[in-house]
């Protein structure tokens, strides 16, 4: 205690040095609690959207399907199993099909791919009410609303779709954009165009086939030959991936500032143990081992830490709570970026978190402040108080 | 009353004698085959493709042999300038001198345009005869650029044809398309080629422009002009092999 005390009474005494450094410790501290909090939130945030607009609890995926080739669409879209019709017709599994085809809005030529997926489904978000069309008008899709832009059509609107059935032969129909919906989840807008999946199954002469097959929860995991079992996991990879590295690259600013801070406390510690001698010497003098002045160093050291994170809690805590409730939004289109994101990013900061930096604070400060303090153990006590260093 | 019963009985006993001078579709086609085909061809092309967004030029030298080898090296423009095709059988060759790659273009990549042209892979490899693929029935006499021509509808006979139906305006006396078009199975037009600049070279009656629109998009199409051509020619050793395209 009585060192606590000294060592806030030595550092207050430092006046508007002491404070500035303070301020950009608690700079960094709130920066890393802040920027991995809107990387988990951004991380949860695609977890959910994708599991209500894409993935639903995990998908089946026929044995060759390859979301990433669509070369090999067709070689993937194979007969829906039976095992799995029960669940289908109770509509715990949604089935999928997907195909290549190109649109010509108002003349130009644009490849698409062409999503089936039935109109009274319930499992994701994608408005499907809307492709029920008669047998007579054109055909009506939904699309996203970044795909609206780049086909630049709105509701209504309408254009020829062409595509090649199960032998290859062209086939060509008008179209209805019967929907425009708003998502976060980009391989659901960008260049995807959803049509009935009975009328595409028809169309492409594929009755009872899909590629792939999205699961609820209500549905357990079996054992399918010729399909494969994705978990929310493995299909969410490439996207935690990315809030991965995002995370490593935004570490960089906090870091910067970290740096310096530390390096204010390192200069200031070593000022100290070199303008301090005769107190230190004294201190020596009066008794105490050179393990307790140097600890007494490190915790003086150390207090900037604990009052950056005082300082922090005050700045930063009304910042954290706007984060949490209120927001940020991006200008970039998540459909640009090519993974889940929402307009509003969320910071999700939970106790984890807070209680991790401000441990991750202390250990750093303090193994600064040990650095420079080391010097003392060093020191001829009669030296020092004669001011006399080497 | 007897006026109207003779119409009745004429008409359809005119349009019958009429569509008894029609020859079959089959005869037509096969006089077109023997018009058009050689065992060989060396041909100067240039492919002009206009779009929404602009012209192109290239110019391309090609070898053929029958339907199922050829080889085009392209020499015009500076960015397409050695660049070569080989199609032999079933397969398709390029090689692209910027990369120093030769790949093979197959599967669904066949379905992708030549050169951002109106033609895709595939329609330059369908060497199957038409006759193999499609049944062809004499429907109409019809003019096109001042000329007699019959009208032939070819509807696919077998499941695994690009296009379900095609129409064809062929000469009545020089027996060569001066027009197709081609349908899909709903029956919307989805690309029509028309030929002009018809020569004689070699005997042969032969279309030296071919002007190929996808008519569901904006744009003039692709203008192929043949600059030169020789028929039955001698081919260089080897030239439909691998090692040629480097």
């Amino acid at each position: 205690m009585f060192l606590l005390k000294t060592a806030l009474q030595s550092l207050i005494g430092n006046g508007l040095k002491t404070w500035l450094t303070v301020f950009v410790l608690s700079l960094s501290f709130v920066m890393i609690i802040l920027m991995q909090g809107i990387l988990q939130g951004w991380s949860k945030q695609a977890i959910d959207d994708a599991q209500r607009w894409e993935i639903g609890d995990g998908q089946y995926w026929s044995a060759h399907y390859d979301p990433w080739d669509p070369f090999t669409l067709d070689s993937s879209t194979v007969a829906i199993p039976e095992s799995f019709l029960p669940m289908i017709h109770q509509k715990m599994l949604e089935p999928i099909l997907i195909t290549q085809a190109t649109v010509y809005p108002d003349g130009r030529m644009q490849g698409v791919l062409l999503k089936g997926i039935r109109a009274n489904q319930q499992l994701l978000e994608i408005p499907t009410a809307g492709l029920v069309g008669d047998s007579v008008g054109p055909v009506p899709v939904c699309v996203g609303a970044y795909m609206a832009r780049q086909l630049k059509v709105r509701l209504d609107d309408e254009m020829i779709l062409r595509w090649r059935d199960k032998n290859g032969t062209f086939e060509a129909v008008d179209i209805r954009i019967a929907g425009i919906f708003k998502t976060s989840v980009p391989s659901v807008d960008n260049g995807v165009l959803w049509i009935d999946l009975n009328r595409l199954q028809q169309m492409t002469m594929r009755p009872g086939e899909a590629n792939l097959l999205i699961k609820s929860p209500e549905v357990g995991v079996s054992q399918v030959e010729g399909w494969e079992y994705k978990s929310i996991e493995k299909l969410m990879e490439s996207t935690l991936l990315l809030v991965k590295t995002k995370s490593v690259g935004t570490s960089v600013f906090y870091i910067i500032f970290l740096l310096l801070a530390m390096l204010a406390i390192f200069d200031t510690q070593t000022l100290a143990i070199f303008r301090r001698q005769r107190e230190i010497g004294t201190m020596v003098a009066m008794g105490m081992t050179a393990g307790q002045v140097v600890r007494h160093f490190t915790i003086e050291g150390t207090m900037y830490a604990f009052l950056a994170i005082v300082v922090g809690a005050v700045w930063g805590t009304p910042l954290f709570w706007y984060m949490s409730k209120v927001g940020i939004s991006f200008p970039v289109e998540a459909a640009d970026f090519g993974v889940p994101m929402a307009d509003v990013m969320y910071a999700v900061i939970t106790p984890g978190l807070v209680i991790g930096t401000i441990i991750f604070i202390f250990l750093v400060t303090a193994l600064v402040s040990y650095l420079p303090a080391r010097k003392i153990a060093r020191m001829n006590p009669t030296e020092a108080i004669r001011g006399k260093v080497k | 009353m007897k006026r109207l019963l003779s119409w009745v009985v004429l008409v359809p006993l005119t349009i019958l004698s009429t569509a008894q001078q029609f020859p079959t579709g089959k005869s037509l086609i096969e006089k077109v085959d023997k018009n058009m085909s050689a065992n060989t061809r060396i041909s100067l092309s240039r492919m002009e493709i206009t779009t929404s967004r602009g012209n192109r030029t290239l110019e391309a030298k090609t070898w053929t042999e029958g339907d199922e080898k050829s080889f085009t090296e392209y020499l015009a423009p500076a960015r397409e300038k050695g660049t070569k095709m080989l199609k032999t059988d079933e397969q398709l060759w390029i090689f692209s001198p910027s990369t120093d790659r030769v790949i093979q273009i197959s599967g669904h990549m066949l379905r992708q345009s030549v050169m951002g042209s109106d033609l895709s892979y595939e329609d330059m490899m369908n060497d199957t005869p038409l006759l193999e693929q499609y049944a062809a029935t004499v429907d109409a006499v019809e003019i096109r650029d001042g000329r007699n021509c019959w009208v032939v509808t070819l509807t696919a006979v077998k499941p695994d044809v690009g296009y379900y139906m095609q129409k064809m305006w062929i000469d009545q006396e020089r027996y060569i398309p001066l027009q197709i078009e081609m349908y899909s199975k709903s029956g919307k037009l989805l690309k029509k080629i028309e030929m002009t600049d018809v020569k004689r070279i070699q005997g042969r009656w032969f279309p030296m422009t071919m002007v190929y629109r996808d008519m569901l998009k904006k744009g003039g199409g692709t203008r192929m002009t043949f600059l030169e051509l020789q028929l039955d020619a001698a081919l260089p050793d080897g030239i439909f092999t691998k090692s040629s395209l480097r």
